[in-house]
C-alpha cells in the first residue's frame, strides 16, 4: 500500500496547496514541503527495512481499473524505481525550497503544478501497466506546460508550446505502439492485457517488433533528448523558472532514460540489439554535438541546458551497450546528472535573481563579490566535467568501460566528450566567476536558505562520487533482471550480432578490469565483494 | 396501438406535448421562470421515462420505429444534452427584450426531431426527423433578430440545409424507385439480391451521402459550419454541435450498419477519404481562427471525421466506442460553449480569443472547466476525451484501419496546437475586460459538466461496462 500512499500524499498535497494558496503564500510552500518530506521519509524507511536483492519486485500491487480493456492499476517497486523515487522526492524538496523566494505570484497554483508533475513522475517510475504508464507520462505534461508558460521568462509561451507539442506528438507514437503490442499479444495468446509482466514475453515477427519499438523509442528519445530530437530542450529549460528547469533536467529527462531501461530493453530484447549501433551512434552524436553547442552559448542557462544533451548522450550510449557495467553507469549518471545539472540551474537562477541577466559576457569576476557562490559553481562545474571524487566521474567511467566492451570505436569517440566537457565547464568558471569584471555588479553572497540547498547538493554529489556502492547494490537486481532476456537471446543466435555476442562471451575476462576500476573508485569494501557476486551471476 | 407501443413512445410524447403546453401557457401568462421550470421538468420526465422502456426493448413499431438499446442510449444522450443547453440558456435568453419564452418551445421541437432520428427505421421517419430538426434550428440560429450576423447565419443555414434536404430526399426517392421499399431492413435485403448495383441505386446512395454530409458538416460539405457557429447564439451553437450532429450520426450509424455499407469497397474508400479530409481540413483551418466559436466549429468538423472511423470498423464494439465518444464529446462541447455563453451578455458575445485573456485569475472556476473541456477535446489524459480517443483508436486498430488511425494521431497533434493557444490565453496575465456576474444555474451546470469530464476520464470503467452490456445492433 505504501506505493498508493506515495501518490495519494502528493495528490492531496497538490490540491491542498492550491486551496490554501488563495489565503496566503506560506501555506502552499509548507504543505508541499511536508508532503514531499513525508514521501521521502516513507521511502527511506522502506529502503532501510528491505533487502533489494530478495525478489523480482519488492512491492507489487494490482487493482482493476478498466477491466473491459485489460487495464489495471498495477504499481510495483524494484531497486531501480526505488533509487529514482528517492531522487525525485529529494529534488522535489529542493525545488520547493529554491522557489521559496523566487515565486511570489500565484503561489498556490504553482505548488499545485509542481506537486502534480512530481505525482506524474512518481507514477511513471512505479507503473507496470502500459496504459497506466502512458497515463502518468502524459500527466506530467500539462502542469509542466503551465509551469513554463506562467512563471517562465520572456519567451515562455513559445517555449512551453514547443515542449508540449514535441512530447505529446512523440507520446502519441508510443501510445500507438502500446496498443499494437496489446493486439499482437492478444492475437497470439488470446489474453488482451496492458500488463507489463504479461507482455514481457510477447512473440512477434521481427519487423513488427522493430516498428513497435520505434514508437516507444520516439517517446523516450525525445524526452531524453537525443540529438536530432532535442530542439525543445534548450528553449524549455531556458524559459522555465528555476524550479521548472531543475525538475525538467533532473527528473523529466530521467523518465526517458528509465523508459529505455524498463521498457525498451526487456520488451524488445532482439530488436533493441538490432537498433544498438544506431542507438550508440545517436549517443555519441549527442555527447559531442551537445558539448559543442554548450560551448557556443552566451546565455548561461542555455549553456547548462545543452550540457544536459551531452550528458544524456552517455545514458543512451550506456543503455545500448547491454552490459551490467554500463547499466550501473547509467543509473549513477541519472542521479549524478540530476544533482549536478540541477545545482547548476539553481546557481543560474540565483545569479539571475541578483543581476537580472543570463548573458555570460556581462558577468565575470564575481568570485570576489560572492566567494561561496563561486565555490559552489566551481564544485558543480567540476562535477560536470567529470572530476574524480564526484558522482559524474563514476558514471561516465563505468559507461565508457561498458561501451568499450560493446563497441570500441563508439566508446573512444565518446570519451572525447570528456575533453569537450572540460572546455565548456571551465568556460563557465572562467567567464562567470574569474576573469575581468565586465560590469561592476553589486551582489550579495548566498543567503542561509541558499547555502543549505547548495550544501545538501554538494554532500549528495560527493557522497555519490565516493560511495556509489549502496546505489549500485540497490539497483543491481533490477539491472540484472533487465539484461537476462537479452543474454539468452544473444547466446541463442550469436550470428545476429557477432560483435555484441563476442563481447558478452568475453565478459569474465573484462570483469577483472571492472573489479579494478570499482576498487579504485570506491573506498568501500563491499565493492569488491559485490563484483565477485556479479561475476558468479554472469 | 398497443400499450407497449404507447409505453415505448413515452419520451417522444412528452417532448411533443410539452411545447404545446408551453404555447398555451404563454398565451395566457408570460412568465420566463415558469416556462423555464416547466421545460426542465418535461425534459427530466422524458429522460426518466427512458428507464421504464428498458425492460421492453427491443421493440419495433411497424413500419417506422425501432426502439432498441442503441436508440435508448442515443435518446438519453440527446435529452441530457438538451437539458444542459436549456440550463445554460437561462441567463443568456433572460437578458433579451421581447419574446423569450418561445426559445424553449423551439428547443423542444428540435429535440423531438433529433430523438426521432435515434429510433427511425424508415426513410419517412428519417426525413421527418431531419426536417423537424433543421426547421427548428433555422429559428434558433436567427433567434437574436437584432444582430445582423445572426440573421445571416440563419439564412445561410436555411438555404444550405434545404439544399441538402433536397439531395437527401431525391436520394431516398431513387432508392425507393429501385427497390420499392423505404424500410432499412428491406433495403438491406434488396441490396443483397441486386448485385451489381444499378446506377440508379448508386446515385441514390451518393445523393444521400451528400445530404448527410451537409448535416454532419463533413468535408467537402462543411462550408456553412464556421459562419453558423459564429452567428448563432452560443447555446444554440452548442446545440448544433451536439444534439443535431449526434442525432444525424445516430441514424447514419444505424443505416450504415443495417446495410453493411462497410462491405462495399467503393463506399469504404469514399468514407475513408471523407474522414481523412474532414480531420485535416477541420484542424488546419482551425489553427488560424481568432474567434473561438469559429474555432470550435472547425474542431467539430475534425471530430466528426474521427467518428467516421467507427463506421468502417463494422463491429458492435465500434458502435460502443462511438457511443462513448459521443457522450464525452457532448459534455466537452457543451462545456466549452457553456463557458462562452456564461461570459456573454446581451450586447457583447465573448467569442474572441482575447476576451478570455487571464480568465483563470479572475474566474478560476470557469477557467478550469474551460481548460478541462479544451484538454478533453485535445485528448489529454484525466479527461473524458482521452479515453474516448483511446477507445476509437483501439477499435480502429483492431479493424486494421491503420491509415485512418495514423491520420487521427497526426491530427490530434495539430489540434493540440490550437487548443493550447486558447489555454495559454486563459492563463496569461489578466486584462481589464469586464466580466458579467454568474448565475447559480450556470455555475451548477458547469460544475456538473466539469465533474463529468473528469469522472469519465479517470474512472470510465462503469460506463464502458454499461455500454458493452446493453448496446448491440
Amino acid at each position: 500500500m505504501i506505493l498508493i500512499y506515495l501518490i495519494v500524499i502528493l495528490l492531496a498535497g497538490a490540491f491542498l496547496a492550491w486551496l490554501t494558496g488563495k489565503r496566503n503564500h506560506i501555506w502552499p510552500r509548507i504543505i508541499s514541503f511536508v508532503a514531499l518530506s513525508t514521501d521521502l521519509i516513507l521511502i527511506i524507511l522502506y529502503l532501510l527495512q528491505s533487502n533489494p536483492s530478495d525478489k523480482d519486485w519488492l512491492i507489487d500491487i494490482k487493482f482493476n481499473w478498466i477491466p473491459e480493456f485489460g487495464i489495471s492499476l498495477h504499481l510495483a517497486l524494484d531497486g531501480l524505481s526505488l533509487v529514482m523515487l528517492i531522487l525525485t522526492f529529494f529534488l522535489g524538496i529542493i525545488s520547493v525550497i529554491i522557489s521559496w523566494k523566487e515565486i511570489d505570484s500565484k503561489v498556490g497554483f504553482f505548488h499545485f503544478n509542481l506537486l502534480l508533475i512530481l505525482t506524474g513522475i512518481t507514477g511513471v517510475f512505479l507503473s507496470l501497466d502500459l496504459f497506466l504508464f502512458y497515463f502518468f507520462w502524459e500527466l506530467m505534461l500539462v502542469p509542466m506546460y503551465f509551469l513554463i508558460g506562467i512563471w517562465g521568462h520572456e519567451n515562455r509561451t513559445a517555449a512551453s508550446n514547443k515542449f508540449f507539442l514535441y512530447t505529446q506528438a512523440s507520446g502519441l507514437l508510443m501510445f500507438i505502439s502500446i496498443i499494437t503490442l496489446y493486439f499482437v499479444h492478444g492475437h497470439s495468446t488470446g489474453l488482451y492485457t496492458f500488463d507489463y509482466l504479461q507482455l514481457l514475453g510477447t512473440r512477434m515477427a521481427d519487423s513488427t517488433g522493430l516498428l513497435i519499438m520505434l514508437g516507444f523509442l520516439a517517446a523516450f528519445l525525445v524526452k531524453l533528448p537525443v540529438v536530432p530530437l532535442h530542439n525543445w530542450l534548450p528553449d524549455a529549460h531556458t524559459e522555465a523558472p528555476t524550479a521548472g528547469s531543475l525538475i525538467l533536467a533532473a527528473l523529466l529527462l530521467k523518465t526517458g532514460a528509465y523508459g529505455l531501461l524498463r521498457f525498451i530493453v526487456p520488451l524488445f530484447p532482439s530488436e533493441s540489439v538490432t537498433f544498438a549501433p544506431i542507438g550508440m551512434l545517436l549517443g555519441v552524436a549527442g555527447i559531442l554535438y551537445g558539448a559543442k553547442l554548450a560551448f557556443a552559448q552566451t546565455d548561461l542557462k542555455r549553456l547548462v541546458a545543452y550540457t544536459s544533451v551531452s550528458h544524456m548522450g552517455f545514458v543512451i550510449l550506456g543503455v545500448f551497450s547491454f552490459n551490467e557495467l554500463a547499466y550501473q553507469g547509467v543509473v549513477i549518471q541519472m542521479i549524478a546528472h540530476g544533482i549536478s545539472t540541477g545545482a547548476l540551474f539553481i546557481l543560474v537562477g540565483q545569479l539571475y535573481e541578483r543581476i537580472h541577466t543570463r548573458d555570460i559576457n556581462k558577468m565575470g569576476g564575481l568570485w570576489e563579490k560572492a566567494p561561496v557562490m563561486g565555490a559552489i559553481g566551481l564544485i558543480f562545474s567540476m562535477a560536470s566535467l567529470g572530476l574524480p571524487g564526484l558522482g559524474n566521474f563514476i558514471a561516465e567511467l563505468l559507461i565508457l568501460i561498458g561501451a568499450f566492451k560493446a563497441n570500441i570505436l563508439m566508446s573512444c569517440l565518446s570519451s572525447l566528450g570528456l575533453i569537450a566537457a572540460t572546455i565548456y565547464s571551465l568556460r563557465i568558471v572562467q567567464k562567470v566567476f574569474l576573469g575581468n569584471k565586465n560590469t561592476d555588479w553589486k551582489i550579495n553572497d548566498l543567503t542561509l536558505r541558499e547555502k543549505v540547498v547548495s550544501a545538501l547538493l554538494v554532500i549528495a554529489i560527493v557522497w555519490l562520487g565516493l560511495f556509489p556502492q549502496p546505489v549500485l547494490d540497490t539497483a543491481k537486481p533490477s539491472l540484472l533482471k533487465t539484461l537476462i532476456k537479452h543474454r539468452e537471446i544473444t547466446f541463442q543466435n550469436p550470428g545476429s550480432n557477432s560483435d555484441n555476442a563476442e563481447n558478452i562471451l568475453c565478459e569474465p575476462s573484462c570483469n577483472s578490469l571492472c573489479t579494478l576500476v570499482v576498487k579504485a573508485n570506491s573506498f568501500n569494501h563491499k565493492g569488491t565483494q559485490n563484483n565477485t557476486k556479479g561475476k558468479k551471476l554472469i | 396501438m398497443t400499450g407497449k407501443d404507447f409505453l415505448c413512445l413515452m419520451p417522444f410524447l412528452i417532448i411533443a406535448i410539452a411545447p404545446v403546453v408551453i404555447m398555451i401557457v404563454v398565451s395566457i401568462l408570460r412568465n420566463y421562470r415558469v416556462v423555464f421550470g416547466f421545460s426542465v421538468l418535461s425534459l427530466l420526465a422524458a429522460f426518466c421515462s427512458i428507464f421504464f422502456i428498458v425492460p421492453s426493448v427491443p421493440h419495433t413499431i411497424e413500419p417506422l420505429f425501432i426502439i432498441d438499446s442503441y436508440s435508448l442510449f442515443f435518446l438519453g444522450i440527446i435529452i441530457i444534452s438538451a437539458l444542459l443547453v436549456t440550463f445554460l440558456s437561462y441567463d443568456y435568453i433572460k437578458q433579451l427584450d421581447g419574446v423569450r419564452e418561445e426559445y424553449y418551445i423551439i428547443i423542444f421541437t428540435s429535440t423531438l426531431g433529433a430523438s426521432l432520428l435515434a429510433v427511425a427505421n424508415h426513410f419517412v421517419l428519417f426525413f421527418l426527423g431531419i426536417e423537424t430538426l433543421s426547421i427548428s434550428l433555422y429559428i434558433l440560429i436567427a433567434f437574436l433578430r437584432y444582430k445582423s450576423n445572426s440573421i445571416e447565419a440563419g439564412i445561410k443555414y436555411l438555404i444550405l440545409a434545404s439544399v441538402s434536404s433536397a439531395f437527401l430526399l431525391f436520394g431516398m426517392a431513387l432508392i425507393y424507385t429501385a427497390f420499392g421499399t423505404m424500410q432499412f431492413g428491406a433495403i438491406a435485403a434488396a441490396l443483397v439480391t441486386h448485385d451489381p448495383l444499378s446506377p440508379l441505386v448508386i446515385s441514390g446512395f451518393g445523393m444521400m451521402m451528400v445530404g448527410i454530409g451537409f448535416k454532419l458538416a463533413l468535408v467537402p460539405f462543411h462550408m456553412w459550419t464556421p459562419d453558423v457557429y459564429q452567428g448563432a447564439p452560443a447555446p444554440v451553437s452548442a446545440y448544433i454541435a451536439t444534439v443535431s450532429k449526434g442525432a444525424v450520426m445516430a441514424i447514419l450509424i444505424r443505416f450504415f450498419f443495417i446495410l453493411r455499407g462497410f462491405n462495399n469497397h467503393y463506399l469504404f474508400i469514399a468514407i475513408s477519404g471523407i474522414a481523412v479530409l474532414s480531420m485535416f481540413v477541420g484542424n488546419i483551418l482551425a489553427i488560424r481562427q481568432k474567434n473561438i466559436k469559429r474555432l470550435l466549429g472547425y474542431s467539430s468538423i475534425a471530430n466528426m471525421g474521427y467518428l467516421l472511423i467507427i463506421l468502417l470498423t463494422g463491429s458492435n464494439r465500434g458502435i460502443q466506442a462511438s457511443i462513448f465518444y459521443l457522450i464525452s464529446y457532448f459534455f466537452t462541447t457543451i462545456g466549452a460553449f457553456g463557458v462562452i455563453t456564461l461570459l456573454s451578455t446581451n450586447e457583447y458575445e465573448a467569442e474572441k480569443i482575447e476576451d478570455f485573456k487571464g480568465l483563470f485569475w479572475k474566474r478560476p472556476w470557469i477557467a478550469i472547466v474551460f481548460t478541462l473541456s479544451l484538454l478533453s477535446l485535445a485528448g489529454i489524459p484525466i479527461t473524458a476525451g482521452f479515453i474516448a480517443k483511446f477507445y476509437i483508436i483501439l477499435e480502429g486498430m483492431k479493424a486494421g484501419l491503420m491509415v485512418l488511425i495514423i491520420s487521427m494521431i497526426i491530427n490530434s497533434v495539430i489540434g493540440l496546437y490550437y487548443y493550447l493557444r486558447i489555454i495559454t490565453m486563459l492563463f496569461s496575465t489578466a486584462s481589464d475586460i469586464k466580466l458579467p456576474e454568474l448565475s447559480l444555474i450556470g455555475n451548477i451546470t458547469l460544475a456538473i459538466i466539469g465533474f463529468s469530464i473528469l469522472i469519465l476520464g479517470i474512472y470510465p470503467g462503469w460506463l464502458i461496462e454499461i455500454i458493452i452490456r446493453f448496446v448491440k445492433m
